[in-house]
């Protein structure tokens, strides 16, 4: 019988999907030694959504210091491709659902863990983690929050390992832009709008938004929420004791209101990182496009890459002390093959010593205090992971809605929709009546 | 009754496709309308049913009803720019001018690139660069940083704002139409869920560029397979060229357009590549957004499944409104053949 070449075709396209999913079978880390699988070593599976750059890089690090420790086990870093893990959630949630999870998974710590996978029941807690490793005393009492939630009797678990804090309230300016008009960086939304108003009659917009993927703008909504609220009542938000209909929260959406009129006019063409480079000026010497942007602190990321060194950045207005927070975390499934081995990695994770590998990669400060002073053959902090660790230690921490901590998935959804409708037809009052409602859908308001 | 022996081998080597079509596109239809009336709504299924009580909940969402809104408009406007310039460009290569095949493949390859790639490209193109606007004691200057299509034909981006563009057409109150509709009960056709948005002729521009390559291709079939006698005759009759193509040519490719609507319509209604990768939050106002965007939102990012599969099952319906009638319209045709 003769073959048809489509057989032939598909036979060979099956022959090289089988190969390709065969895992690695030794890790390497950057400039370090490499761990190679022992014959009889349990495999240990950890999704997460970092494939490139520092993340992955530090990421496999900080996996093959776990491997060389630990020769019973081997950790394999079966990452999925998407920005935030756009693409990772949805073929996670699939796996979980079929009762096969991986060992454990990359998650954004707080209610996307917790009202996804916790609630209903698809996590175990680590509190016994958490107490043998002092963890409740290593990481701030912002995260201890963030990372827990009550059971029926009231009693507080534990059920994420926060690897990476992330900042999400952060106004990166270009600093010649500002000595050359004699601007001095705002901490307060008045002075911020004195200073656009300088820049604007310059003929330089003075924000910078990329809201094509809306979250970038919902981040600028939490921004004045937080700068009229301040920390306790902005947190109340979240938890239903601050009132969405209230007099603060209408201030707040008219700054917000006024605030847009101070954007990029294609900002909903633009993704985060194309807004970012507005900063950056096409030459030498050249006016940049913008003089602004509020982005979370891996903007600091884009503009290293971009060799763009002329960058300063504080607080954004109106949340000086405060830091709001996203972390990348780690849980343990209930169904997990390996729970013993996941602890084992868990506990490296939430280690300083295993923060101060991942950290200086990533670009993020580490969660646990006791971290910050990497060994010095290995990969050291940047000046703004300095910076921004000096905060994290004295602020003031809240969670950040768009990236997961503060609010359930299917409430950010309903933000963001609000959010999208007030882009295009500036009505506060409107945006108001949907943020009440959004509230009230998600059975935390009354 | 006895099979014979071949066709017993056509029965086994078809079996296990038609069992995988009949679990996987069937079954699961089936199961989609089911999860559609049950309540789920966290990752833990939750089968209580629920009626119809998902398909008010998307009904009553304004992004859903504007989804709606740019399925229609971008079907329509899609579908007829598409035919128009695959079939130009069809007559264009028929016209047997030199290096026909480089022409050709020309026009056809778009077609071999994914709707994603396709979108990250267009949405560099149609991104419209900022204006500024500097207020004086003398009035007010703009200071525009065209990009993309602005900067090459030296466009305003103040007023070319392409994928930016928020507006939605729609009738205005003070139009005689809309008393008229008000006054005769139709009041709910003048809701700005009922228009043309703006933005969403970007998303057309590019899914035209990458369709109307394949159009032509297939009115270049037709038109190849038009007997010359036929034209010939009509020659000798005394008609023009335009005459021969109205009467003759054309309504002799009618099989092909209608073959051609289907296929373009049934992407069009199911899309979600392409304004993923050009406007994955929606867009301005959720002036590009999709129903198929809504639903991967609703079920994969909200958690609420059981409305993801009311949405799926609305634009299955929608679909099969299209493609039912020309199943039924190609199978008389064979019948009558």
């Amino acid at each position: 019988m003769k073959l048809p070449s489509r057989q032939i075709l598909a036979v060979i396209s099956v022959a090289a999907l089988v190969a390709a999913c065969t895992s690695s079978s030794a890790t390497t880390a950057p400039g370090g030694a490499t761990c190679a699988a022992a014959a009889n070593a349990v495999q240990i599976e950890a999704v997460s959504w970092w494939t490139t750059g520092g993340e992955s890089s530090g990421f496999n690090a900080i996996i093959n210091k776990f491997n060389c420790d630990n020769p019973g086990y081997f950790v394999t870093n079966s990452a999925i491709a998407g920005g935030a893990g756009s693409v990772a959630q949805a073929a996670l949630q699939s796996r979980v659902l079929a009762g096969n999870p991986p060992d454990t998974f990359q998650v954004h710590m707080g209610h996307e863990l917790l009202d996804t996978y916790v609630t209903p029941g698809y996590m175990d807690n680590l509190d016994d983690l958490y107490s043998a490793n002092g963890w409740t005393t290593q990481f701030p009492k912002g995260v201890l929050d963030i990372v827990s939630a009550k059971d029926a009797a009231g009693a507080t678990h534990y059920y994420s390992v926060p690897l990476d804090i992330h900042r999400a309230n952060v106004l990166w300016y270009n600093k010649t832009v500002f000595s050359s008009n004699n601007l001095t960086a705002p901490t307060t939304w008045d002075q911020f709008f004195t200073a656009a108003d300088a820049l604007k009659a310059k003929g330089i917009t003075p924000l910078a938004v990329g809201d094509s993927g809306i979250w970038s703008n919902g981040m600028l909504l939490e921004d004045v929420l937080i700068g009229q609220l301040g920390a306790d009542k902005f947190n109340g938000l979240w938890t239903g004791t601050t009132d969405w209909a209230s007099a603060d929260v209408t201030t707040a959406l008219n700054t917000y209101k006024k605030l847009l009129t101070y954007v990029n006019t294609d900002h909903s063409s633009l993704s985060w990182d194309q807004a970012a480079d507005y900063l950056i000026p096409a030459s030498a010497g050249a006016q940049p496009k913008a003089a602004m942007t509020i982005m979370g602190d891996w903007a600091a990321g884009e503009f290293d890459n971009k060799g763009f060194t002329d960058y300063g950045y504080v607080a954004a207005p109106g949340g000086t002390g405060i830091y709001q927070a996203l972390a990348d975390s780690f849980g343990l499934p209930t169904k997990a093959a390996h729970k013993d081995g996941v602890k084992k990695f868990l506990t490296l994770l939430g280690s300083a010593a295993g923060q101060d590998i991942f950290n200086p990669y990533k670009g993020s400060v580490p969660a646990n205090t006791g971290a910050g002073n990497p060994p010095a053959d290995q990969k050291q902090y940047s000046t703004y992971q300095k910076w921004a660790m000096g905060e994290w230690k004295t602020d003031t921490i809240v969670p950040s809605m768009e990236h997961g901590a503060a609010a359930a998935p299917s409430w950010k959804g309903a933000i963001e929709t609000a959010v999208t409708s007030f882009v295009a037809n500036p009505d506060a009052a409107a945006l108001q009546t949907a943020l009440v409602a959004a509230c009230k859908d998600a059975k935390v308001c009354k | 009754m006895r099979i014979s022996r071949d066709r017993a081998t056509s029965l086994l080597v078809i079996a296990p496709s038609v069992l995988a079509i009949g679990i996987f596109v069937y079954g699961l239809i089936v199961w989609t309308g089911y999860i559609s009336t049950v309540q789920w709504d966290t990752l833990r299924p939750d089968y209580t049913f629920v009626g119809l009580a998902n398909y008010q909940a998307i009904f009553a969402q304004n992004r859903f009803l504007m989804d709606i809104r740019n399925t229609v408009v971008f079907t329509i406007s899609f579908i007829a720019a598409s035919l128009t310039i695959g079939l130009l460009l069809a007559n264009f290569i028929d016209r047997q001018i030199r290096a026909e095949g480089l022409f050709r493949n020309i026009f056809v390859f778009p077609m071999a690139i994914s709707f994603i790639v396709t979108g990250v490209v267009w949405k560099w193109v149609l991104s419209p660069g900022t204006v500024e606007t500097i207020t004086t004691a003398g009035g007010s200057l703009l200071v525009s940083r065209p990009q993309g299509v602005n900067q090459l034909f030296g466009l305003d981006p103040a007023s070319n704002r392409w994928l930016t563009d928020s507006h939605v057409v729609f009738l205005a109150p003070d139009s005689p139409l809309y008393g008229f509709l008000h006054s005769v009960g139709l009041g709910f056709l003048t809701s700005p869920n009922i228009g043309i948005p703006i933005a969403l002729f970007s998303l057309v521009i590019a899914a035209v560029w990458q369709m109307s390559g394949f159009v032509m291709v297939l009115y270049l079939a037709g038109l190849r397979a038009i007997p010359e006698e036929l034209k010939e005759a009509a020659r000798v009759d005394g008609c023009t060229e335009w005459r021969i193509f109205r009467h003759i040519v054309f309504p002799l490719l009618t099989p092909i357009t209608l073959s051609a609507m289907i296929i373009l319509g049934h992407i069009s209604l199911k899309i979600y590549d392409l304004a993923v990768a050009m406007t994955p939050g929606g867009g301005p106002g959720f002036a590009t957004d999709t129903p198929a965007l809504f639903m991967w939102q609703t079920a994969f990012r909200d958690d609420h499944f059981g409305r993801g599969a009311a949405v799926a099952i609305v634009m299955l319906v929608l679909v099969a409104g299209v493609v039912v009638p020309y199943l039924v319209w190609t199978r008389r045709q064979e019948v009558e053949a």
